[in-house]
């Protein structure tokens, strides 16, 4: 193991961030929450780049941030190490493999669905799997964050006007995040 | 020239509007394309599943994908951009300013405030997407036991839209 606590900034050469994230960005499938321990198996134990704990203190941050978790994460843990120039190097790499396979799906792949008779019956199937797994994490969610009263009510007026209503998301983030400012900090005032 | 400014438009408010997984961006993306009629939701349910069968993040993949169907090469490139542009200026130019956002008290009952909103837009989400998908008697089936099968430990997504293909050629064979 090398000793690079005293100064990690000059040492770890931006290409071996952009290798790393490369790597990270074309073999990991299944969205940002497979990504995390991945970036810090790859990060920490991989190349010591950083201390478990300063992995866990920079992203103690992401929460709450908009945007791709997987990248925040990348960039975050990138900037910690290498500055500025490290995270635009693990941005780079951990989006190249998806535009690249991506690019390569919709070109080619994707048109040959509508033709295809037997892969259209598998986009039948594959269908209702997205809607399934989308309400499994609605009600994952749900079972995290509804715990009191006020979210519940809150959640029940957000669904009347999301699907009733068809008010624009933002609109509904918005005032999601205006009324908790509000009730938290009036909570807060009566301790 | 001028679809390639809406699409990173349009982008970079879903980059700035999604908070917290994939998921809560499908709202976005129903509001935001669909309603223009850049995407039939059924499409659209076709790509999220490319995007979580292949590598990267759900988010970015959409992007990429719904960008090129838009506006080919080009398009793909600004959306990806434009679902990115939120991060890299917040994270790379302003953490310091989220840390404090963050410390401050108002920051965060501003964050706690928006934790319904993020179950509001899956839920959102699960309604829109269905009420294309779920259209008879096979997909409610097909459905039904892979929600059962999602609470299953150590099912990845990439498994349930597997076995939806698999159950898709199973009871679809004379569509």
């Amino acid at each position: 193991m090398k000793n690079n606590t005293e100064n990690p900034q000059n040492k770890v050469p931006l290409l071996k961030i952009l290798l790393v994230f490369l790597k990270i960005g074309t073999f990991t499938i299944g969205g940002g929450y497979v990504m995390l321990p991945i970036i810090k198996r790859e990060l920490v134990e991989c190349n010591h780049w950083l201390e478990k704990e300063d992995f866990y203190n920079t992203m103690a941050l992401i929460q709450g941030l908009p945007g791709p978790v997987a990248l925040n994460c990348a960039l975050l843990v990138a900037k910690r190490v290498r500055g500025v120039s490290g995270g635009i190097m693990a941005a780079i790499g951990i989006i190249t493999p998806s535009i690249l396979i991506i690019v390569a799906i919709a070109a080619y792949l994707f048109p040959l669905v509508k033709e295809h008779y037997f892969l259209q019956a598998a986009f039948y199937g594959i269908r209702p799997a997205v809607t399934a797994l989308v309400a499994a994490a609605a009600f994952n969610l749900g079972k995290d964050i509804i715990r009191t009263k006020f979210t519940f009510i809150i959640l029940a007026i957000l669904l009347i006007a999301g699907l009733w209503l068809t008010i624009h998301p933002i609109i509904l983030i918005v005032a999601s995040g205006l009324t908790g400012w509000v009730y938290y900090q009036l909570m807060g005032g009566k301790k | 020239m001028e679809v390639l400014l809406q699409l990173y438009w349009v982008f970079l408010k879903i980059g700035l509007f999604s908070f917290g997984g994939g998921y809560t961006m499908l709202p976005l993306i129903e509001a935001e394309i669909i309603r223009r009629g850049w995407l039939t939701t059924s499409e659209f349910v076709d790509i999220i599943a490319v995007a979580e069968m292949t590598p990267g993040t759900i988010s970015v993949n959409s992007a990429t994908f719904i960008g090129y169907n838009i506006g080919g090469i080009p398009g793909s490139l600004v959306a990806t951009l434009g679902v990115i542009t939120p991060s890299l200026i917040l994270i790379l130019f302003g953490s310091i300013i989220l840390l404090r956002l963050k410390e401050n008290p108002h920051g965060d009952s501003l964050l706690k405030g928006f934790r319904p909103a993020f179950i509001a837009l899956v839920v959102i989400a699960a309604f829109f997407i269905g009420k294309d998908s779920l259209v008879d008697v096979p997909s409610a089936l097909i459905f039904g036991a892979l929600f059962i099968l999602c609470f299953q430990q150590k099912i990845s997504p990439f498994h349930i839209i597997a076995a939806g293909a698999v159950l898709g050629l199973i009871l679809y064979p004379f569509h």
